[in-house]
C-alpha cells in the first residue's frame, strides 16, 4: 500500500484526467453521437422497411381475399342470372308453346268446323242434286215407259197385279 | 489481421523486451545478476522522462516543475539520463530514479509530460482520428467501411451487451459516450503496452485512480433518491439494521471504484512483471533448455495477455456499467 | 513465532484461486446445462470473478 501512495504521481494523473475527460468531450461531440445516431437510424430504417413490408404482406393478403369474396359474389351473381334467364327462357318457350297450341287447336277446330260446314253443305248439295236427278231420271224412265199406251195399261195391270197377290 | 501477423507482432514483441534486458545486463555486468533482473523489472514498470527505444535512439521529453509557486519548463536531456543536475531559475533539480527532486528541499510537483503522458496523448489522437474518421464515414453510407467495419460490432458490442442489460433502455444513453470512451481507451493503451516500445499506462496507480474516480464521480452525481435511499436508509430492514448498513453502504460505494482502480493496475502490473521475470530467467539459467523453456512460457504468457489486454477493459467498462445502473435503478416498493 | 505477511498474501491468492476456479468451473456446468443461456452465464461468471479478483488484489497490495 505504501508503495501504491509513494508511486502515485500528481503529474501523470492531471494529464491523464485532463486528456481523458478532453477525450470523452471531443468524441461525444465528434464521433459516438454521430456513430451512434446513424446506427440508430439504420436499425429503425431497417426497422421501418420491415414494417412496412410486413404491412404491405398483410394488405396483399387482404387484397386477395377482397378479390376472392368479389370473384365468389361474381360467380354466385353469374349463376343467378344464368338461373335467371334459363327460367325466363323457359318461360318464354313454353308460353310460345302454349299459345302455339291454343292457336293451332283454335286453328284445326275451325278447319274442322268448316270442314264440316262443308260436308254438310256438299252432302246436302249432293243430296238435292242426286234428288233432283232422281226426280229427272224418273221423270225420263216415267216418259219413256208412259209413252204408248199399251206400255201404260201393262203397267198398271203389273201394279194391280203385285197388289192382289200382296 | 491475421493470426500470423498477430504472432509475428508477439514474437517480435518477446525479442524486443529480451533485447532490453540483454543490453542492461551488459551495462553493468559486474553486479548480481538477480538483483539486476529485479532493477530492471521496477525501472521498466516506472515512468520515465525520456523515451529509450534503444541504446542509440532516444527522445527527451520535456519537463514541466511547479515549485513554489513558479513554473519550470526545460528539456530532460539537461538531465544526460539522470547522471548530472540542471539549474534553472536559480532551483537545481535532479533526477534521482525517475524521481525529480530540488537541491534545496523544496517539493516539486511534476507536471511533465513523461513517458506515460506521451503514450497517453498518442492513444488520444488515435481514437480522436479513428473515430471521427468512421463518424464521417456514416454521413456517406449507412453502412461503415474500413476501419468502422472492425470498430462498428464492439461499439455495438457495448451497447447492447453492455450498457442497455446493465444500464437499462431509459438511461443508458447519456453514459455510451463514456463507456465506450474508457472500453477503447484502455483496451488501446493496454495494447501499447504489449509491444516493444516499453510503455506501460495502466500500470500507474495515478492513471487507474483517474479513471476509476471519473466512473465515481459519474456515479455520484447521476445517482437518483432511490439510490441515496437505499446506502443512508436501507428500505425493508428494521430501524437499528438501517444504522449498521448505512455506514457500510456508504463504504461500498467507495469500494466499489476503488476495486476498479486496484483491478486494472493489479492486472496489467502483474502480467509485465510475469512476463519480465520469465525472460529474466533466461540469463539465470544461461542454457539452452531453460532458454527456449522461457521464451516459450513468455511467448505463451504474450498470447494470454492480449486476451486480459482486451478484458480488462471489458470488465472495467462492464463494472462501471453495472455501477450507472445501480445508481439510476427504479426501485419499486410496496 | 511471528508469521510473515508474504504467508498471509498466499494463504489469499489461494483463497482467491479457489473461488474463481469454483465460479469457472460451476459456469461450465452452468453452460453445459444450458447452452442457450452461455452468454448471459459468461458476464456473471467474469463479473464474479473480477469481483474475488479484485478483493484478492486489495489483500496483496495491503502487504
Amino acid at each position: 500500500m505504501d508503495k501504491l501512495i509513494n508511486d502515485f504521481s500528481v503529474g501523470l494523473f492531471f494529464w491523464q484526467s485532463l486528456l481523458f475527460i478532453a477525450l470523452i468531450l471531443l468524441l461525444k461531440k465528434f464521433a459516438w453521437g454521430p456513430i451512434l445516431t446513424a446506427v440508430e437510424e439504420r436499425e429503425d430504417g431497417i426497422k421501418d422497411a420491415l414494417e412496412a413490408a410486413e404491412k404491405a404482406k398483410a394488405e396483399m393478403q387482404a387484397l386477395n381475399a377482397d378479390n376472392e369474396r368479389i370473384l365468389a359474389e361474381a360467380r354466385i351473381e353469374r349463376d343467378a342470372l344464368l338461373k335467371e334467364a334459363r327460367e325466363i327462357k323457359d318461360g318464354i318457350v313454353n308460353d310460345a308453346k302454349e299459345l302455339a297450341n291454343t292457336e293451332a287447336d283454335k286453328i284445326l277446330t275451325t278447319a274442322k268446323d268448316q270442314i264440316n260446314n262443308e260436308k254438310m253443305k256438299a252432302m246436302t248439295e249432293l243430296k238435292n242434286t242426286v234428288a233432283t236427278l232422281s226426280i229427272d231420271i224418273a221423270e225420263k224412265v216415267l216418259r219413256s215407259e208412259l209413252a204408248d199406251k199399251k206400255k201404260q195399261e201393262d203397267l198398271v195391270a203389273n201394279a194391280l197385279k203385285e197388289t192382289e197377290l200382296n | 489481421m491475421n493470426i500470423k501477423t498477430i504472432i509475428f507482432t508477439i514474437v517480435i514483441s518477446v525479442f524486443s523486451s529480451l533485447n532490453i534486458l540483454a543490453e542492461e545486463h551488459m551495462n553493468h555486468g559486474d553486479k548480481d545478476i538477480k538483483t539486476e533482473i529485479k532493477e530492471t523489472i521496477a525501472h521498466h514498470l516506472m515512468d520515465s522522462h525520456d523515451f529509450v527505444l534503444t541504446h542509440d535512439i532516444s527522445f527527451s521529453l520535456p519537463i514541466i516543475l511547479y515549485t513554489d509557486g513558479n513554473l519550470d519548463i526545460f528539456s530532460s536531456s539537461n538531465f544526460h539520463h539522470g547522471t548530472t543536475p540542471h539549474t534553472v531559475n536559480g532551483r537545481t533539480y535532479s533526477l534521482d530514479h525517475g524521481h525529480i527532486i530540488e537541491a534545496s528541499g523544496l517539493h516539486p510537483i511534476d507536471f511533465s509530460i513523461t513517458k506515460n503522458v506521451t503514450f497517453i496523448m498518442i492513444v488520444f489522437l488515435i481514437m480522436l482520428i479513428m473515430f471521427t474518421r468512421m463518424a464521417k464515414s456514416y454521413k456517406k453510407n449507412a453502412l461503415p467501411n474500413g476501419m468502422g467495419r472492425l470498430l462498428e460490432p464492439i461499439v455495438l458490442y457495448i451497447r447492447d451487451d453492455i450498457a442497455i442489460p446493465n444500464i437499462g433502455e431509459k438511461h443508458y444513453k447519456k453514459y455510451m459516450s463514456y463507456l465506450l470512451t474508457v472500453f477503447f481507451f484502455i483496451w488501446i493503451i493496454n495494447l501499447f503496452g504489449l509491444t516493444p516500445l516499453g510503455v506501460n499506462v495502466t500500470n500507474n496507480i495515478a492513471v487507474t485512480f483517474s479513471l476509476a474516480l471519473i466512473t465515481y464521480v459519474l456515479t455520484t452525481v447521476t445517482a437518483n433518491k432511490s439510490y441515496w435511499g437505499h446506502i443512508f436508509w436501507m428500505p425493508g430492514v428494521p430501524i437499528p439494521m438501517k444504522f449498521i448498513l448505512a455506514p457500510i453502504e456508504l463504504l461500498g460505494t467507495i469500494i466499489k471504484p476503488f476495486s476498479l482502480m486496484i483491478r486494472l493496475y493489479a492486472n496489467i502490473t502483474a502480467g509485465h512483471v510475469v512476463l519480465m521475470s520469465i525472460l529474466g530467467m533466461i540469463f539465470i539459467f544461461k542454457g539452452w533448455v531453460g532458454s527456449s523453456l522461457s521464451f516459450g512460457l513468455a511467448f505463451a504468457l504474450s498470447l494470454l495477455e492480449l486476451l486480459v489486454a482486451a478484458l480488462q477493459a471489458y470488465i472495467f467498462t462492464m463494472l462501471s456499467a453495472l455501477y450507472f445502473g445501480a445508481a439510476v435503478e427504479e426501485h419499486h416498493h410496496e | 513465532m511471528e508469521i510473515p505477511a508474504i504467508v498471509g498474501g498466499g494463504l489469499v491468492v489461494i483463497g482467491a484461486g479457489i473461488g474463481i476456479g469454483r465460479i469457472g468451473g460451476s459456469a461450465l456446468e452452468a453452460m453445459a446445462r444450458q447452452p442457450e443461456l452461455t452468454g448471459k452465464i459468461q458476464t456473471v461468471m467474469l463479473i464474479a470473478a473480477a469481483l474475488i479478483e479484485g478483493i484478492g488484489f486489495a489483500a496483496l497490495f495491503a502487504l
